[in-house]
């Protein structure tokens, strides 16, 4: 009875003023009381549903018990058992589509759920201040070697369950840092690199070998890799392509994707003193689109020095991909909102640079495949704004590198690979692939869930060959 | 890391450099390119693969100083590293035997058209090539050039060298002499820009290598793009080379200056820090 009369914890921020031009991380983690006393919340249910809202299925009570007992590191070890990167996703899993929203107080009492998230944040920051991580045991080397394209989370999560099984694996990546959108998307107010650097150590203590600017099918193709040794592949070379809108004028000098914008800040360090990569500080920048990257896109363009940051979205602020907590964290920073709204074409200055955009109102239609109801244009309710820069972010494609460069592997027409829904194989018996070159832009959690599947699957294969 | 073996100065501003990467001296191929980073502060910079030893397993780039990651590349001695290279990337050239080929370089666009008429002229075309630069001293790789041209005409703007005129005036004397089946441009934006309405003029096909902004040099960033027949295409992995006749240079050269101011500030930046020393 007791328990369930607690209210749930609020994370500790930095102000929204402060934060909105700094880096510092936005969320600052719980103390340990404030992660005891919401772990006690818990009620450690006979059926947990909390379990099979993680696509990873974390043992969520037996940490949160640990936790709320005192012994955080147990509760990391127990994190570790299912997940590689628990203190990335105690950061950016959307809890509130997933475990959060299985949790017995949301679906049973309309309450809000235990701070899962939270509480896996805190344990894995745990382990990782105190410098005593935990290194997963690693059966004997068997020899066999494994590759890996790509070093974002599907690639990392296969890598660790590999180099568990006693493989000899080598991820290549094709930039020059390991971590995939962890650490080019991802900016450091939300993610910092130094958390994802102590879990990629991780896996060089546990044996996995890295090779960055790699690109698998241009710096060698699958058949050499082959013909040097390795038995299998693992494709997780992600969604990185940007899309553009292909409306009048988008080549404008100002008006660049999301990921060049954060790759460049993020990447390469543009807004860091002495760093060579420029990057545009508008003053009025406009950022299009209403996911994750939208939102990371337009709190980046506030802490360059905008003064004045806008979301243009086709559907209403219920309808937005992002998670929730990003789209608070961004109207508290002040970012405008400019929801039903879509630019249908960018005017230029006389030296070519964007300086304004034709907007047109939208209405809400009818629900459309993904279940959202679909935004239709409103006749004549053309407007125009000024914008001195521009990010467009409205979604991402597949990689086409690895398909181009191996013309049997079967491809979806959207240029998604096509995997055997258990083993992860694609059609070439030695190449699995897992995340966003098999889902399209998903989730970390989905990438690593993925790379976790695959491993077994590619165990099993490689066993039986 | 990638270090440096030799180096060769072509003139005050231009630059050659030998530099070990097996694995992408094997795989590449005319017209391709890579992408370097010089150090932890770097940028990344796109640079085509001039020519490649296999045995040695070792890449030339050709490097013009334009600012402070070209002038960072140049100032490396033998011994010194790279801190990342990536690559080949980009399309390899599409070469067969056309007949007769012109094969125009402007400035340091030489570099890039070099493993181009080499693979030309093996591919059994008459390969007829005009340099050409602002003065004598910035004329590069002439007797390169010339081991693969059956003829090779120069041109400087100054008339310190060759004949006096701007390419287009030494294309024009080549195409009202002989037919000329295909040509390939190489040089500054507006060099290309043109060059090819010359050979537009004259219904002769045409193929440019273009220069544009990159970041990641794969595709994930679109910092490349440019118009081709009203289309927007990644340069770095739908080009570098496109059909000259459908580009949309004016568009491609206002991009090119997108980061000018930003670029200018690195550069005084850079100016003061060398004078330090
Ligand atoms: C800005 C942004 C914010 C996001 N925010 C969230 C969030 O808050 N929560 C969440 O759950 N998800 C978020 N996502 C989505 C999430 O990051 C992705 O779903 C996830 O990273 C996919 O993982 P992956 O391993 O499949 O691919 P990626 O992380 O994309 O990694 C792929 C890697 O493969 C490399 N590569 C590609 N081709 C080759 C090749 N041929 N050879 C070698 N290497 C190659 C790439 O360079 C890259 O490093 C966000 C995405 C972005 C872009
Ligand atoms: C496919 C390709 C192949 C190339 N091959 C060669 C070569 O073989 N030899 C050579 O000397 N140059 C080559 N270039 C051009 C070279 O990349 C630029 O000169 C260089 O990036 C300039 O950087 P900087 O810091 O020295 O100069 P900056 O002062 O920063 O810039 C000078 C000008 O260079 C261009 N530029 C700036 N940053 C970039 C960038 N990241 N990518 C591309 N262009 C940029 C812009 O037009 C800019 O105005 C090539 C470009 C491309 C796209
Ligand atoms: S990994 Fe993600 S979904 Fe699973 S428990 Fe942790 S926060 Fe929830
Ligand atoms: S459903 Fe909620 S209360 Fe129940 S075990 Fe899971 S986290 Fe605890
Ligand atoms: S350089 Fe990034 S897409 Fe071409
Ligand atoms: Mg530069």
């Amino acid at each position: 009875k007791e328990r369930t009369d607690l209210t749930r914890v609020k994370m500790p921020e930095a102000p929204a003023r402060e934060r909105a031009r700094s880096y510092v991380e936005v969320n600052s983690g719980l103390t340990p009381e404030q992660a005891i006393n919401e772990a006690s919340r818990c009620i450690d249910c006979a059926n947990p549903t909390c379990i099979s809202g993680c696509p990873v299925g974390i043992n969520i009570p037996k940490f949160i018990k640990n936790i709320e007992r005192g012994e955080f590191l147990d509760a990391a070890r127990t994190l570790k058992e299912t997940n590689a990167l628990p203190a990335v996703c105690g950061r950016v899993c959307p809890q509130e589509k997933q475990c959060e929203a299985s949790c017995f107080y949301q679906v049973k009492m309309n309450r809000e759920p235990v701070a899962i998230g939270y509480l896996e944040r805190f344990a894995a920051d745990f382990e990782q201040s105190g410098g005593e991580i935990s290194i997963p045991e690693v059966a004997a080397a068997n020899g066999t070697k494994v590759a890996v394209v790509g070093s974002g989370p599907a690639g990392l999560a296969f890598a660790g369950d590999m180099a568990k099984f006693g493989y000899d694996v080598h991820i290549l990546e094709a930039l020059h840092e390991i971590g995939g959108v962890l650490k080019y998307g991802i900016p450091e107010f939300r993610l910092p690199n130094g958390v994802v650097d102590v879990e990629i150590e991780s896996l060089r203590k546990m044996g996995v070998q890295f090779e960055t600017n790699f690109i698998v099918g241009k710096t060698a193709t699958i058949q050499e890799l082959r013909e040097e040794g390795f038995k299998g592949f693992f494709v997780g070379s992600g969604a990185g392509l940007p899309r553009f809108m292909n409306i009048p004028g988008e080549n404008l000098v100002g008006i660049l994707s999301s990921n060049e914008y954060l790759t460049r800040v993020n990447l390469m360090g543009a807004s860091t003193q002495g760093m060579d990569t420029p990057v545009m500080r508008g003053k009025n920048v406009v950022v299009i689109g209403g996911g994750n990257t939208a939102m990371d896109s337009v709190r980046t363009a506030l802490r360059l020095g905008a003064d004045k940051a806008t979301i243009i979205y086709r559907r209403s602020l219920e309808e937005m991909p992002a998670r929730v907590e990003e789209v608070k964290h961004a109207q508290e920073e002040g970012v405008e909102f400019l929801t039903l709204n879509n630019p249908v074409e960018y005017i230029g200055d006389d030296k070519g640079r964007v300086k304004q955009i034709r907007v047109q109102k939208m209405e809400l239609g009818e629900p459309d495949q993904s279940g959202r109801r679909s935004p239709v244009p409103v006749e004549g309710s053309e407007y125009i704004i000024d914008a001195d820069t521009v990010v467009v972010s409205v979604g991402v494609s597949p990689n086409p590198l690895i398909p181009q460069s191996l013309p049997d592997l079967k491809v979806s027409r959207w240029g998604t690979l096509v995997v055997d829904e258990e083993t992860f194989q694609t059609s070439i018996p030695d190449v699995f692939a897992g995340g966003d070159i098999v889902r399209g832009g998903a989730t970390v959690i989905l990438a690593m869930g993925d790379g976790r599947k695959a491993a077994a699957s590619m165990h099993q294969y490689l066993q039986g060959q | 890391m990638n270090k440096v073996v030799s180096k060769q100065h072509f003139s005050e501003n231009v630059v050659s450099l030998e530099i070990e990467a097996p694995r992408i001296a094997k795989a590449r191929k005319a017209g391709h390119f890579v992408m370097v980073r010089t150090d932890e502060k770097g940028e990344r910079i796109p640079l085509t693969i001039s020519s490649a030893d296999t045995a040695k397993g070792t890449i030339t780039l050709v490097i013009q100083k334009v600012g402070v990651t070209s002038r960072k590349l140049t100032a490396l001695e033998p011994g010194e590293f790279i801190h990342d290279m990536v690559g080949p990337l980009g399309q390899a050239t599409h070469v067969e035997n056309f007949g007769t080929v012109l094969a125009c370089g402007g400035g340091v666009g030489v570099a890039p058209l070099l493993p181009i008429v080499e693979a030309l002229k093996k591919a059994g075309n008459r390969v007829v090539s005009v340099i050409a630069a602002r003065s004598k001293d910035l004329i590069i790789l002439e007797d390169q050039i010339r081991a693969y041209s059956d003829e090779v005409v120069i041109m400087t703007d100054d008339g310190s060298y060759g004949q006096k005129g701007l390419v287009t005036e030494g294309m024009e004397q080549i195409i009202q002499r002989e037919k000329i089946d295909q040509s390939v441009i190489i040089g500054p934006g507006i060099m290309m820009k043109f060059a090819s309405m010359t050979t537009k003029k004259h219904n002769i096909p045409t193929i440019v290598s273009l220069n544009t902004i990159m970041v990641d040099g794969t595709g994930m960033c679109g910092a490349c793009r440019v118009s081709v027949g009203g289309k927007t295409r990644f340069v770095c992995v739908d080009g570098p080379e496109f059909d000259a006749h459908e580009v949309d240079f004016d568009e491609m050269l206002m991009r090119l200056n997108g980061y000018k101011n930003e670029e200018k500030e690195a550069d005084d930046a850079y100016n003061c820090q060398v004078d330090k020393k």
